[in-house]
């Protein structure tokens, strides 16, 4: 399955990015940035996960579900088991997500559009339901997250930094290698047409549901890796509807056409939030308003089509 | 049920709330046959096809396949134990190019589920495919994405995506519509050689008679969901009920 | 009995300002195939007009007819004026793309106009009590009970007859089903559809103003607070069937008589079992209850 993936050439510019984002954010960059940097690389694996769904055609308007599982089961682990090393929090998130993914994909691979949104929007209002109402998970107020440990040694702001890279890293590598994988391809297969998917001898429930597992995987990290670096987890910043909408509208503004497009959409979304929230406190919800709809209308294909026209017309110029 | 016969069919019937599109069809097919398909529009050609590779549930009677029951099993099933099927309408992967439609259904029709984990585009997996393609006269294609083709083209690589699977009973719904007349022989050469090769039962529905005449070893028509006459092609095309209601002079 | 009493006068109140909401909610999808999440702000600008035509009412001691008036002229501007503005210069453009694809922009138009709100009316609460501390309450069956929310029952019988009558007895109530069953033939008959789909989120804003206009009276009113009705009117219309008119009736009495159930038995458990119907009514008919049947396409 990865033979020969870091020779493929968006992973390979994926890492270098990362690379030196790494560097930066290590030693150049205010705190600040670097902490967008830090979380808009943990969103994004949730926004890789929609965009791999998307690929399908089937938009999760409850993704936020996976995205709170994890991060809850992070903050859980911490309460009874006193679980503080940062690998196995995140190994924990994303097994619970992942085993949560695997039992309701077994009715979610039946939906398609609409129904399918929907579906998971009811999915995650339930679990919200009872994590906003639940006293011994805090309710409203959430659970606060201590700092994490690396086998017994605290780890730094620094340090998680660039541990949530290197996670960034393997994930692109692990998502690359599904994508471009004959099974990968076989749901632009499903967009197209399910009757002849079913023809060629392959279930399309399965191939649905692998993808659905491995989405939820992928938002279940994000929600443990921001559990770590906020330091805390709550339902309405981790669960609510609004959330899901949130994550769905970074893959929009992202585009489905690279690997990477997800983690820089991430990035340039927690960027226009605080900016937006630094300058206009009253109106920053008004500007991400503002710019999914500017995206959708006038750059369908995302940011990432954007780059490429550049790509285009830099071409064109140098010819 | 007869073992020697690689598909039967006993009183199949189906009916859509209480329209009867197909009864009292008992078909018996042996291994190797070319059998050609007959019948107006509407006769119940397709719906005996979909009914065979599980497409349509028969509303009652049997389908026999190598001696096994295998009324009303799923599409996918039926392709595992080797029953494929081409498209009157193609249904192949619109978005994506010629050879990546090959190369999905090759992939898919290699027993070891390894091969799906297994990059797409693997070198020898493409070097197969190109083989294919040129078989099929549409290498040169290969590159372009399908909802640019012509319908012919489209038909090409359909036929070619159920015959990849190595089928033991292949159906081809009208495998010729489409194709341009100067390219009609040449395709169904191809084809049904290829076929005759590897022992690969066919039953093609068909409306030209210059191409069952052709390839046929049988004649089974159709008219008003009926079997009217099942026989050999000479025969068949002389048959007074196939004249009336098939070839309507 | 009081215990049943007090749940299902609570259900009723919560039912019918959920299926004057809804109901907004489920034309609009019925027609043009929207899920508008944008549907809050109609809410939330109808509560907030509503609102501040109440108070200044109240404060000036006017007669207690111009608050009821002030409430439908609210809806009716709210309506007419969101709904105008955003079928016009954004959905219009967007018909024939992708449905998620809509439901996002929907999406930004209700972060938009929230923030809005918060420009325009500032983040302090508003309480316009008058209409309904003047009408006072009543006994029924030993549990006491504001009228003014028994009016509001009142309202949603009104809403819901005045619909039914609309669908089934008007020319334009039969043209509307016909757009609603096939949008294409109803454009080869000559109906002009794009009026057809202005009108028609005119009016579903309007219902979901007015639902917002007339509960302000009970509860208080503050930025974000529409937030839990766009998905709970949403859970009402998929769980009635989305596109249905009956499905939103049954629906919201549904969510309602849950809800009522919940807060009084199992607070707890309050929001988790709306959900929990909602999923459970999708995995097991997933058109919903009441499905509006669709056109066999071949």
């Amino acid at each position: 399955m990865f033979k020969g993936i870091l020779k493929d050439q968006s992973v390979q510019t994926s890492i270098g990015v990362i690379f030196i984002l790494l560097i930066f954010g290590s030693f150049i960059l205010p705190e600040w940035m670097s902490n967008n940097f830090m979380y808009g690389m943990s969103r994004g694996l949730a926004v890789l996960g929609l965009m791999i769904l998307w690929r399908t055609n089937l938009v999760s308007f409850g993704h936020a579900l996976y995205y709170g599982f994890g991060a809850y089961a992070v903050a859980l682990c911490q309460k009874f088991f006193g679980v503080t090393d940062i690998l196995l929090r995140l190994l924990i998130a994303v097994a619970a997500a992942g085993l949560l993914g695997f039992a309701l994909g077994f009715i979610l691979r039946k939906y398609r559009e609409i129904f399918f949104a929907m579906l998971s929007l009811a999915f995650s209002m339930v679990l919200y339901g009872l994590l906003a109402k639940a006293e011994f998970l805090g309710s409203t107020d959430g659970m606060s997250i201590s700092p994490s440990t690396f086998f017994g040694t605290e780890l730094g702001r620094i340090a998680l930094f660039n541990f949530i890279g290197l996670v960034v890293i393997l994930a692109i590598i692990f998502a690359q290698a599904y994508l471009r994988s004959s099974l990968g391809h076989l749901t632009t297969a499903i967009q197209d047409n399910e009757i002849r998917v079913e023809y060629l001898g392959y279930s399309v429930e399965k191939a649905i549901h692998i993808k659905y597992v491995i989405s939820a995987c992928l938002a279940g990290g994000a929600g443990g890796l921001m559990a770590a670096s906020l330091g805390q987890v709550d339902p309405d910043s981790m669960v609510l509807w609004s959330v899901s909408g949130e994550l769905v509208f970074v893959t929009i503004m992202s585009g489905l056409g690279n690997i990477l497009a997800p983690f820089i959409g991430a990035v340039i979304f927690e960027f226009i939030r605080t900016y937006a929230f630094e300058w206009a406190p009253q109106a920053w919800q008004m500007i991400i308003g503002g710019t999914l709809l500017a995206i959708i209308f006038f750059s369908p294909g995302g940011l990432w089509s954007l780059f490429q026209k550049l790509n285009f017309l830099r071409k064109k110029n140098n010819e | 049920m007869n073992n020697n016969f690689i598909l039967q069919t006993k009183d199949l019937q189906k009916s859509f709330s209480g329209i009867i599109a197909a009864e009292n069809i008992n078909i018996s097919v042996k291994e190797g046959e070319i059998i050609g398909i007959i019948g107006a529009n509407g006769a119940g050609k397709t719906v005996f096809v979909n009914m065979i590779t599980g497409y349509l549930k028969p509303t009652s009677g049997k389908i026999h396949f190598l001696g096994n029951d295998i009324t009303g099993i799923k599409p996918r099933e039926a392709t595992h134990i080797g029953v494929c099927r081409s498209f009157q309408v193609s249904q192949v992967f619109m978005t994506m190019t010629v050879k990546q439609n090959l190369m999905i259904a090759m992939s898919l029709s290699k027993k070891k589920g390894g091969q799906l984990l297994l990059p797409l585009e693997d070198e020898k997996l493409s070097k197969e495919c190109d083989k294919i393609l040129d078989l099929y006269k549409i290498k040169k294609q290969g590159d372009l994405i399908v909802s640019t083709l012509s319908q012919g083209m489209r038909k090409l690589l359909d036929i070619a995506m159920a015959v990849v699977g190595n089928p033991k009973v292949l159906l081809l719904d009208e495998p010729t519509s489409g194709v341009s007349v100067e390219e009609k022989f040449g395709i169904m050469d191809i084809v049904i050689s290829a076929l005759k090769k590897s022992g690969t039962t066919v039953l093609f529905v068909e409306h030209d008679m210059e191409i069952v005449e052709r390839y046929v070893d049988r004649v089974i028509a159709f008219y008003q969901g009926q079997v009217i006459c099942d026989d050999t092609p000479k025969k068949a095309l002389k048959n007074k009920k196939v004249i009336q209601y098939v070839l309507g002079s | 009995m009081q215990f049943l009493t007090t749940v299902l006068l609570d259900g009723l109140v919560y039912a019918s300002y959920l299926f004057i909401v809804s109901l907004g909610l489920t034309i609009t999808f019925g027609v043009m195939k929207i899920l508008n999440v944008a549907h809050g702000s109609f809410y939330a600008w109808g509560a907030y007009l509503a609102s501040i035509a109440i108070i200044y009412l109240g404060e000036n001691e006017y007669n207690s007819m111009f608050y009821y008036f002030s409430i439908f002229m609210a809806a009716i501007v709210a309506g007419l004026f969101f709904g105008f503005i955003i079928e016009r210069f954004i959905l219009r453009k967007m018909y024939g793309e992708d449905i998620h694809l809509i439901v996002l922009a929907t999406f930004g138009i209700f972060w938009i106009l929230e923030d809005l709100i918060l420009i325009v009316f500032g983040a302090d609460p508003l309480m316009p009590y008058y209409p309904a501390m003047e009408l006072g309450g009543l006994e029924i069956a030993g549990v006491y009970q504001g009228v003014y929310s028994l009016t509001l029952s009142g309202l949603a019988v009104v809403v819901a007859f005045i619909c039914w009558y609309f669908l089934k007895k008007t020319k334009w109530g039969k043209l509307l089903q016909s757009v609603i069953f096939d949008r294409e033939v109803s454009v080869s008959m000559g109906i002009n559809v794009t009026n057809v789909y202005l009108i028609t989120f005119i009016i579903g804003g309007m219902l979901g103003a007015l639902g917002g206009a007339y509960v302000a009276p009970t509860i208080s009113i503050s930025p974000g607070f529409a937030i839990d009705v766009v998905v709970m009117s949403f859970a009402v219309v998929v769980i009635g069937g989305m596109g249905s008119v009956p499905g939103a009736l049954i629906g919201s009495l549904m969510v309602g008589m849950i809800r009522a159930f919940a807060v009084h038995q199992a607070p707890v458990l309050e929001l988790f079992i709306i959900y929990a119907v909602m999923a459970i009514v999708l995995i097991i008919k997933p058109q919903g209850l009441f499905a509006p049947p669709k056109p066999r396409k071949i």
